[in-house]
């Protein structure tokens, strides 16, 4: 079986995998990274959304054998280095946009590569970019207000402070 | 706002951990030793098993064992929950739902055999080396050709395609079908409640495993309620004693219903892991999700109002094909029988009602509760024969609906389909719907649209619905075969802190930052020191889980009792503690006082005097400070509400483009307003997807041709507004002590009719001669509507 070597969240792994292997798999089963989801079989849904070599990427359509030498992140090494949630994070939480969670690692995910080439979007231009995540719970709009809010423009309040 | 308790929009606690990638979903779980297992499924609908040869898959590398339908047929079948009887007052049919299909095979996805390897690969592997010799069979796909036994049979042994023909309610059918023929004017609709697939974006998985030590088996699985699972599992399927089965359903990825059933992958990877004495694990591909999944709604209907010539109702007359699929799934005969013809009055002052439903096996996939389940069948029903009604008679859609709404000062109401509202103020939501959707406001922005060549309609609607199905003294009366109570245990630590163990469970509701308000509230302690514990049976008490929007209403109602009692215990600790009698003390913010003095002792003191009894009454009182309610209500809740969406429509495409959408609900008492929210923005985005873009279609031979994301239309971000979600036309629940009713699924149960509403209104205001076009209301639909 080859044997990659890949960046993973800014540490040096080295992993055996099948040439069959999705990135989502050996993330789940051989790294123990489980924070990174699958929801479907056709790359639809983008509960797998990982960064590989900086750039959104779903996982499931990336064979792990064709990685080595690669940087990727994921949603176990998105907080900030003391541990509290960075400010896409935040303001899922602070706009209510997860509930069950299982889309929610992708969301943040692909939320991040839109504002790093798109840092103000416009409501359409996320609920455009999102075209590749599905969410089964929010209706999108606490995922809309979350992102705005990310990129420092305002929404309405919805949680406590 | 207030601080924490109940009215809070605290943020969820729960979210850290999903953020940060560190849920733990059952998928996520790989005990030491784990094998896996893989379904051999079946591609026919229907099909006669002359054999099922293992011995090659048995030989394949890494198999540890095969198991066919021969291996389970000395177990039980999968039950169902609620017993039907028929107009002519036969029981319904229910044949066996077996672990493993044995004999036949009734629907394309079907299990008949499965491999446990020691890799998911080999596992896979093994089973393209099964040899199944199956021989196709005509497929029962069309309700009405299987109402009418014309072809196949999806049970041979039942003789009949239709499970049962049942009438609600039967004494009124007479009158109503006198008030039919003597009324006035009689609208008549006929409609198609689309086949719908849950899609909980978490696939199921299961693994089993068992200590051949202790004899204790573990079941960890995607449940919406695990100690119904185990029931089923072990009253019914396997025959394992109860207390030896824990069932744990950790993070779940949502539900929506299809998580609620008992399924047989569930079973299969318990009955494995004994033999074996390994853990087994099967996670669901999406492509299984769409062929096992319990599928929703599917309904054929014909719907006839009856008025008078000012629009004032006097009767509903309703005759509906329900598919119910292959196999009975456990709550697929309720759901669109007690949970939809007892719906069917809305929220009007009617005197007459009648509803007939023939369930119809096909071989489909089983057709079970799915947000809403039966309502939004009912709703649909109502509010788009209430709509076609108003256009016939030249009437508004938001006058014909107020003139025959209940008004506030006739609660409780008795509605002529057998239920007692307690509660309501239609009127109210109406007026709040005017004013947020700005219906005034409609006419310029159609001209507006107009300019831009597109054709623009404003769909009304109102609802009612049940929720928190109950009293079980009532409900075993009308066949259910389970209780519907619900039950919490609070556990105050000697340091103070809580334990809440509850019966409900959480799988995107926001249950442990909601519960802990209510106790905050109560205890006048900081909610962050109780903590929620749910999912497990080996830690909760026997509760029947999350669905129907039960969770506040009933679960919410026990925690609330569990934590009266804990008051009732921890005065008396007080007054032990004061030197002075219980009914002397008060209780307020945390602090227990002697009436009129300022000798005190706050909770935490006595939470630590509960547990370290010195110098304590013993022969008086017990140690300790925990107690457990079961709440079993007497009546469902009965929230409402009042919805507006505007839509435009592209005359040239027929694509519908949803403008506005306004959801005003009375859920009575709201504990967390910002979860509250976020529960009705997620239904109205399934009722959104059901009335444009969703839809489980079947060709001719059961083939399921929406079987993927590809084929079958989710809903993204860009096909949805922002939806505008108001709350503050509240009136409380007269009969459970919060006062709340349940939001879960209102808006999936409201905005169905909306949406069509709205479109049927673009289109007559567009010129054309239109009065229905079935859901989805796809660009096709349109388009051919206005090019008939």
């Amino acid at each position: 079986m080859p044997k990659i070597t890949i960046n993973i969240n800014g540490r040096e792994t080295s992993t055996e995998v099948e040439n069959r292997t999705l990135l989502s798999t050996a993330l789940r089963e051989n790294l123990h990274l489980t924070g990174t989801h699958i929801g479907c079989d056709t790359s639809q849904c983008g509960a797998c959304v990982v960064h590989v070599n900086g750039k959104a990427v779903k996982s499931c359509s990336v064979f792990a054998a064709e990685l080595d030498g690669a940087t990727v992140d994921t949603i176990e090494g998105q907080a900030n280095a003391d541990g509290s949630l960075n400010v896409i994070q935040q303001a899922f939480q602070d706009h209510h946009g997860l509930q069950c969670g299982f889309c929610t690692p992708g969301m943040v995910m692909s939320a991040a590569e839109l504002l790093k080439v798109n840092p103000k979007p416009s409501e359409a231009e996320i609920r455009d970019y999102l075209e590749g995540n599905i969410c089964r719970c929010t209706g999108y709009q606490g995922i809309v207000n979350a992102i705005m809010a990310a990129s420092g423009q305002d929404v309405p309040s919805i949680a406590a402070e | 706002m207030p601080d924490g308790g109940i009215g809070s929009p605290t943020k969820r606690r729960e979210d850290t951990r999903f953020l940060t990638g560190r849920g733990k979903y059952t998928d996520d779980f790989t005990p030491q030793n784990t094998s896996y297992c893989a379904f051999a499924r079946s591609q026919m609908a229907n099909g006669k098993i002359n054999s099922v040869d293992m011995s090659a898959a048995a030989e394949m590398p890494g198999v540890l064992a095969t198991f066919t339908g021969e291996d389970f047929v000395n177990v039980g079948g999968n039950p169902a929950g609620w017993a039907i009887v028929s107009r002519d007052g036969e029981p319904m049919k229910e044949p066996k739902r077996p672990v493993l299909a044995h004999g036949k095979v009734r629907h394309v996805g079907d299990a008949y055999a499965a491999v446990v390897a020691e890799t998911l690969e080999q596992a896979l592997d093994a089973v393209e080396a099964i040899e199944a010799d199956i021989e196709e069979l005509d497929a029962v796909i069309d309700m009405a050709s299987a109402v009418a036994n014309s072809g196949s049979l999806v049970h041979d042994e039942i003789e009949t395609n239709t499970c049962f023909d049942w009438g609600w309610i039967e004494d009124n059918r007479a009158a109503t079908d006198e008030a039919i023929k003597n009324a006035p004017h009689v609208t008549t609709l006929e409609l198609v409640n689309n086949r719908l697939v849950p899609n909980a974006l978490e696939p199921r998985a299961s693994i089993g495993e068992y200590d051949p030590g202790t004899g204790d088996y573990k079941l960890t699985t995607t449940s919406q309620n695990p100690h119904l699972s185990r029931l089923l599992i072990a009253a019914f399927v396997l025959g394992i004693p109860e207390n030896k089965l824990t069932v744990l359903a950790p993070d779940v990825g949502g539900g929506f219903g299809s998580k609620i059933y008992h399924y047989s992958e569930e079973a299969l990877v318990l009955a494995a892991a004994k033999k074996l004495g390994r853990p087994v694990k099967w996670t669901a591909t999406r492509t299984e999700s769409f062929l096992t999944d319990a599928h929703g709604r599917d309904h054929v209907t014909k719907i006839e109002l009856a008025t008078e010539k000012d629009g004032t109702f006097i009767a509903f007359r309703t005759e509906t094909m329900a598919n119910v699929g292959a196999y009975l799934s456990n709550f697929a005969t309720v759901t669109p029988t007690f949970l939809h013809g007892t719906l069917m009055a809305g929220n009007y002052t009617v005197p007459n009602v009648y509803v007939n439903v023939k369930a119809v096996f096909t071989n489909t996939v089983p057709v079970d509760a799915y947000r809403g389940a039966g309502r939004p069948e009912a709703t649909y029903s109502l509010e788009r024969v209430i709509d076609k009604c108003a256009r016939e008679l030249g009437m508004d859609p938001v006058e014909i609906r107020r003139k025959n709404f209940i008004k506030k000062d006739q609660y409780p109401f008795a509605s002529a389909a057998g239920l007692e509202y307690d509660s309501g103020d239609y009127d109210a939501l109406m007026d709040g719907l005017e004013k947020t959707a700005d219906l005034a406001g409609f006419e310029a922005r159609r001209a507006e649209s107009a300019k831009n060549g597109k054709l623009r309609g404003l769909g009304i609607n109102a609802y009612i619905e049940a929720c928190g199905i109950a009293p079980s003294n009532l409900v075993g009366i009308l066949g259910a075969r389970v209780g519907l109570y619900d039950a919490a245990t609070v556990r105050v630590n000697p340091t103070g802190n809580i334990s809440v163990m509850v019966g409900a469970h959480s799988h995107g509701q926001g249950h442990e930052t909601a519960f802990p308000q209510i106790v905050a509230d109560m205890l006048g302690v900081d909610a962050e020191s109780i903590d929620i514990v749910h999912g497990d049976t080996s830690k909760i008490p026997f509760g029947m889980g999350t669905y129907g929007s039960r969770s506040l209403a009933v679960c919410g109602s026990a925690v609330f009792r569990a934590t009266e009692k804990i008051i009732v215990k921890a005065t008396a600790i007080a007054a032990h503690m004061l030197e002075d009698k219980p009914e002397n003390i008060e209780f307020n913010d945390g602090v227990f006082t002697v009436k009129g003095t300022n000798r005190n002792v706050g909770f935490g003191d006595v939470a630590l005097k509960a547990y370290i009894p010195h110098d304590y009454p013993i022969e008086d009182l017990e140690p300790g400070l925990e107690e457990t309610a079961f709440y079993d209500p007497v009546n469902f809740t009965y929230p409402s509400g009042a919805y507006a969406s505007e839509v435009e429509v592209d005359p040239e495409t027929g694509k519908v483009t949803v403008c506005s959408m306004v959801a005003l609900d009375d859920f009575g008492v709201v504990v967390n307003p910002m979860i509250v929210t976020g529960q009705v923005q997620g239904g109205l985005a399934q009722g959104i997807g059901q009335a444009l873009l969703e839809n489980s279609i079947y060709d001719e031979n059961g083939q399921l041709l929406s079987g993927s994301f590809m084929d079958y239309a989710m809903p993204r971000a860009d096909d949805l507004p922002n939806l505008v979600v108001d709350h503050s036309h509240a009136t409380r629940c007269t009969h459970n002590p919060i006062g709340s009713k349940g939001c879960g699924e209102a808006g999936a149960i409201g905005s169905p009719p909306t949406i069509v509403n709205a479109v049927v209104d673009a289109l007559v205001r567009g010129g054309h001669d239109v009065d229905h076009i079935d859901m989805p209301v796809s660009p096709s639909r349109v388009w051919a509507a206005m090019n008939k």
